[in-house]
Order: structure tokens, then C-alpha cells, then sequence
């Protein structure tokens, strides 16, 4: 009898599955486990306490990002609380023998952009991290999710967790994006779409000719939001495009065809079936600008501020009403006629090479409205050196940019890189939630290209009508 | 851990959906390397004006809500990010329960992590606990519940009774106080063989 057709989610769920005790959830195998300073502490002293080893250590990789400064790297951590958590991890990583990238080093960055570009992403592995955000990962054929504190001691201990069956969920897109229409711009209509909660139970694949079409970079972009719509994890099946961005980076297996040849087995079986489907058009995405305080408060740049009485639903009312009050917006003003104070760009989200070079395209020869304070945060050392040789960063400076070292930086502002109450900021990131980027600061969450474009005008426009310089 | 058996409480009525963890524990509150004492820091930016002092509009500032240990909230509570301070505030705090109609995947996994109760209810129930803790504080008295996690039902003194779904797994662990870790340490064979049958060279012993 032939086997039931899988999908990719499953042939990965069912590879990992450790043992089924009597009464227990099934504990699976975790391959690889990230580390970063902010959410790590607690669970080393679990590790201590209990007088724990780490079981693979060879699995585990550690980063600082999430509290790092920007600037000079070569002057003191000024914060003490912080500099005291980059210590701590230095000093878990050294105790443990975890492979750490540290301040310092030309390899540190956020977590999310340092996993791919030194290949320990690999398709059909799962990943985890204590961070929401580690769905990146899955752009890449991973299942790749965010666990607690309490969980990322359980895989420094056991190298398996114990998570019930997540339910499949296929968000297909068709099509093709218009010229100028970016990952972000996709991965927030789709956002929009769903609800913040679309996704709560699920993990997505997203599929389709839409999707095969986007470069490793922007199936990253698109991945990382999975969990703004609530979903455990996104996924996107390997191919060619997956293999190449792979090959001959420094955490890959020795024999790498074979390895393709194993990945090239991992996307799902034809008649594999979904538990929920979902068919979106490429082609209906306009540049989007979120006006909220979630990621599904979005619009296109065409749109104007919703009433909040336009929504059915009456939690959807009284969010809209707060949000609409906390983001010091009225209802009917045109998406274009916002006025910014700060722009972002940066994140795990959008800072990665290909991230940069379209905000540079679009800063080129321009300057930064005075009115505007902008900066650029690379995510890594390696993506700063790539800008920099590709001159990237003299465009940005030139424009009026701040150029600055890798890390989260102001998508959570931890480090002090923060707003102040009040700033409107358009930013690359994944989250506008209230205080986000800092207490009182007004997020709007954009591309890259609509980031540059209104660090330059100081308000939002409509990129399809950029005049590159 | 503590154990979960049952518990009765006063209720905080939180009466917003889409609640993140950005609220529930701000980040500035995330550079600390201990797990305890994040119960000052809880909803810090709408809890405390400007100033520091208490905002007196804030629900859990509300008389009826002194000494609130469950907290019912509308859907999608805790989503955003994975940081386990989410749940460490709130059980820091007092809370040993959350009641809401949806939670977010990671925090609600987080919550029994830490010997909280986080329970799922229809809307319609969750509307009927918001109007009856309304109706209590407007009447100058505080609202109160009893969670029986043997049983699986929430109630009040008032006729409320509604049972709630929860994993066995999960609900053993909670009642026992379960380590986790001891857990999955007794199947280490299992552990092993995987990844040998996966091609890992072999580990040293593992801790205990």
C-alpha cells in the first residue's frame, strides 16, 4: 500500500519524534537551538542549579542582539543592567561551551540573520530559540518556533521538547507582486488578512507561484511575521533557490550533495492534505502601512485612517478606537499625509543585504528631511561589511542616515535606541504594539523602500511613484 | 514547582482583547538576569503614570481588583513575543489563573511552565464573567471564582459553573508540580538512540 502523501510539516514532525511515554506528550528531537542574551539567563542558572549539562552543545549557537548598542562597539557598555546580561552570557557560553558570536565578533548579529548566512539553517530541521521571531528560519524548509525560557532550558538539557501536534495550514499565493511591492509589503496584507490570531494552533506553509518566485531573503521577510498572525511557525518548501543560498556557508554538511539529495525529498507528497487553506493574489498587494497597534491594523498607502465603527466586531471596534487614540491619529486622514519624527530600518525582519541595497536605491541622492532623525541598523557584521563594500553605507550617510553596528536596536528598543513619547516612526520591523520602540512611541510598520522614501519626503508615499535618482 | 489543585480567587476584569506581552512586562524590565520580582514591573507603562504613581484608570488599580489571583481577559491574550517574564509578572504579581476566550500559542505554553492556570472559555463566558465583575465592583464588592482543575470547571457562588478543556498531560504536570526536565531526563535511551539512528556521534553522559 502506498504511504499517505505528507506534507512538508508532517515528514519533518513525524523524522523528530524521540519516544510517545504512556500519558506524556511525545518528545521530539530538536537540531538546533539559538541563543541570545535577553531570554537565555534563567535557564543556564536552571541548568547550574540543577547541576545540568547542556546535552549538544555542538547544536547550540549564541549571539548578544536583543540589548547591544549600535554605536561605537569600542566604548563601554554604558548601560550596567545590560552589559551585565552580555556578561552573563559570555560567561553561560564559556561554562557550557556554546559557540558564541560576541560583540566583537565579525560574525555577530540578530540571531535570525546570523543562523542563515552561517548555514546552521538547514532545511527539515527543527530549530528553536527563545525568541517569537525564530519562524525566519523556516524560509528555509525548517520547522523553526519560539519557546519560553523554561523551554530553552528543557533543549539545553534534553535536546527535545514536548509540543502537542501543531495543525497545518496552507496559505497559497498565486501570482505575481507589481513592480515595487516587496515581501513586507506581501507579508503584512497577508497579516491583515488573517487577523492577529489567524494563525493561533497552526503552522504555515505558504505556497504558490507567488511565493516559489521570492528570493531566500524575502521568503525570510515573509516567515519571520508568521508569528503576527499568531501561527507557531512558517514554512516555505526547500528548492534550487534554498540549496544555492546554502552552498559553501561555513555551518553546512561536508558532503553537500548529498545533503541536497536528503532536502530534495522534504517538500510535500502530491495529495497531501492541509488542515485549513487559505488562496491569496499576489497582484492585490499595494505597498501596505500599518496605523495600529497590532500588525493586522494595516492599509494600503492609498487608504486613509479607518473608523473604527466600519469594523463588525466589538473587540475590533474598541482596539481600533484605542489604537487610533494611543497612535494620536483621526479617522479619514489620508495614509500620505503622516508626518514622521524617526524612521527604522532594520530588524530581523527587513536588515539584510537585499533590505539595504532597495532603501539605498531609493536614498540615493536624496537627502533626509530635516524634520526626520533615520537610521540604518544592519543585521549583522557580515551584512554591514557587505553594505559597505558595496558603498551602500555612503549612500545612506550621504542621504542623512545614521550608519550603525548589527542588532535588534529599535524593533524592541532594549538597547537605547528607543523613541520618545509621541515619535512617529516608520519602521522595517515586525511589531507597532503600544511602547514597542519606546513608552509613548507611534510605530508604523513598512518595506524598506517605503521607509527610505518617507525618511527623505517625511511622510509616507506611495513608492510605485519614486523618482530613483 | 507548586501544584495546582484549585483555586479561589478574586477577579481582575481586564476588558481589552489582542492584550500582548509588550504590555503585560515592557522591555525595559527584560535586561534582568534573575526569574523572580517582575510582579512590580506587571503592565508597568498602564498600570504607573508618568510620575510613578498608580494610573487610576487602570483595571487593576480598581478596588475591586486588590488582591485579584485570576485574571480574565478577552481573546488572544498574550500574543507577540516568547518572553517568559510575560507569565513570571503575572504569577509574581499574584495570579495563579488567566481566563480568556484565545490565548497566543507561546505564552499559553509559557503559563504552565509556572504553575498557572491559563483557561480557555467561550466568549459568551467570558462577556458573562466581565458583566458579573462589572456589576460587582459597581456595586462596591469584589467578584470571586473557584477553578477545580480535577474537575475541569470554573464557577461562582452565583450559579456560574462552566467546565473548561485541557490536555492530560498538561493538567498531570499542574497537579503534581511536575519538573519537566526530571520528566524527559527518564527517556535519555530514547534521546540516545535517536540520534544515533540519526547519525550524531554519541554524547557524554548528560547531566541528571
Amino acid at each position: 500500500m502506498p504511504a499517505k502523501p505528507r506534507t512538508l510539516l508532517e515528514k519533518i514532525w513525524d523524522d523528530h519524534l524521540v519516544c510517545a511515554p504512556d500519558g506524556d506528550q511525545p518528545m521530539r528531537y530538536i537540531d538546533r537551538h539559538l541563543v541570545h542574551e535577553g531570554t537565555s539567563p534563567q535557564a543556564f542558572e536552571g541548568l547550574r542549579l540543577a547541576g545540568r549539562r547542556i546535552r549538544r552543545p555542538e547544536a547550540t549557537f549564541a549571539t548578544p542582539d536583543h540589548n547591544v548598542p549600535t554605536t561605537d562597539r569600542r566604548l563601554p557598555i554604558a548601560d550596567p543592567i545590560s552589559k551585565q546580561q552580555i556578561d552573563t552570557l559570555r560567561n553561560n557560553c564559556r561554562e557550557f561551551g556554546v559557540r558564541l558570536f560576541d560583540l566583537g565578533d565579525a560574525d555577530q548579529g540578530i540571531v535570525h540573520v546570523i543562523g542563515p548566512e552561517l548555514g546552521i539553517t538547514q532545511p527539515g530541521m527543527t530549530i528553536v530559540c527563545g525568541d517569537s521571531h525564530t519562524a525566519t528560519h523556516g524560509a528555509f524548509g525548517a520547522l523553526a518556533f519560539g519557546v519560553g525560557t523554561s523551554e530553552v532550558e528543557h533543549v539545553l538539557a534534553t535536546q527535545t521538547l514536548r509540543q502537542s501536534k501543531p495543525r497545518s495550514f496552507e496559505v497559497r499565493v498565486e501570482g505575481a507582486l507589481h513592480p515595487g511591492i516587496t515581501a513586507k509589503d506581501l507579508v503584512l496584507f497577508l497579516i491583515g488578512k488573517l487577523s492577529t490570531e489567524g494563525g493561533t494552533g497552526y503552522v504555515i506553509e505558504y505556497t504558490g507561484e507567488c511565493i516559489r518566485n521570492l528570493g531566500m531573503e524575502e521568503r525570510m521577510t515573509v516567515c519571520n511575521m508568521s508569528i503576527e498572525a499568531g501561527a507557531r511557525a512558517g514554512m516555505i518548501a526547500p528548492d534550487q533557490k534554498t540549496f544555492d543560498y546554502l552552498r559553501g556557508r561555513d555551518f553546512v554538511p561536508q558532503d553537500f550533495d548529498r545533503a541536497v539529495a536528503r532536502w530534495s525529498t522534504l517538500p510535500g507528497d502530491a495529495g497531501a492534505v492541509f488542515d485549513r487553506v487559505e488562496i491569496y493574489n499576489g497582484g492585490d498587494v499595494v505597498p501596505q502601512v500599518t496605523w495600529g497597534t497590532n500588525p493586522a491594523q494595516v492599509v494600503g498607502i492609498d487608504a486613509a485612517i479607518p473608523d473604527p465603527g466600519c469594523f463588525a466586531d466589538a473587540a475590533d471596534r474598541d482596539s481600533a478606537t484605542r489604537a487610533i487614540e494611543y497612535m494620536g491619529l483621526t479617522s479619514g486622514t489620508r495614509i500620505a499625509d503622516l508626518a514622521l519624527d524617526r524612521v527604522f530600518i532594520g530588524s530581523c525582519t527587513n536588515s539584510r543585504i537585499e533590505d539595504l541595497r532597495a532603501a539605498a536605491r531609493v536614498a540615493q541622492g536624496y537627502r533626509v528631511a530635516p524634520t526626520v532623525h533615520a537610521m540604518v541598523v544592519p543585521g549583522s557584521g557580515r551584512v554591514k561589511r557587505q553594505a559597505e563594500q558595496e558603498g551602500l553605507d555612503r549612500i545612506f550617510t550621504a542621504a542623512g542616515f545614521e550608519w550603525r553596528e548589527a542588532g535588534c536596536s529599535m524593533c524592541l528598543g532594549m538597547n537605547p535606541d528607543t523613541l520618545s513619547p509621541g515619535q512617529r516612526c516608520a519602521s522595517t520591523s515586525n511589531r507597532n504594539f503600544e511602547g514597542r520602540q519606546g513608552k509613548g512611541g507611534r510605530t508604523h510598520l513598512v518595506s524598506p523602500a517605503m521607509a527610505a522614501a518617507a525618511a527623505v519626503q517625511g511622510h509616507f508615499v506611495d513608492i510605485r511613484e519614486w523618482q530613483y535618482r | 514547582m507548586e501544584p495546582f489543585i484549585t483555586h479561589t480567587g478574586i477577579v481582575a476584569a481586564l476588558d481589552r482583547a489582542n492584550v500582548d506581552t509588550d504590555q503585560i512586562i515592557p522591555k525595559q524590565f527584560l535586561k534582568r538576569i534573575e526569574r523572580t520580582g517582575f510582579g512590580q514591573y506587571l503592565f508597568f507603562d498602564w498600570r504607573f503614570l508618568a510620575d510613578g504613581s498608580p494610573n487610576p484608570e487602570f483595571e487593576l488599580n480598581q478596588p475591586a481588583a486588590r488582591g485579584a489571583s485570576i485574571l480574565v481577559a478577552r481573546r488572544n491574550f498574550g500574543c507577540g513575543s516568547s518572553r517568559e517574564h510575560a507569565p513570571w509578572s503575572l504569577a509574581d504579581y499574584g495570579f495563579r489563573v488567566v481566563i480568556a476566550p484565545t490565548f497566543a500559542d507561546i505564552f499559553f505554553s509559557n503559563c504552565f511552565q509556572n504553575g498557572m492556570l491559563p483557561i480557555r472559555l467561550d466568549e459568551q463566558d467570558v462577556d458573562e464573567l466581565l458583566r458579573r465583575a462589572a456589576a460587582a465592583a459597581k456595586a462596591g464588592t469584589n467578584y470571586r471564582l473557584h477553578v477545580d482543575l480535577p474537575a475541569a470547571t470554573v464557577s461562582d457562588d452565583a450559579g456560574f459553573s462552566k467546565p473548561f478543556q485541557i490536555d492530560p498531560f498538561r493538567r498531570t504536570c499542574l497537579l503534581e508540580g511536575l519538573d519537566n526536565i526530571s520528566l524527559s531526563l527518564k527517556n535519555v535511551a530514547d534521546i540516545t538512540a535517536w540520534e544515533a539512528g540519526h547519525g550524531l556521534p554519541p554524547v557524554a553522559a548528560a547531566g541528571r
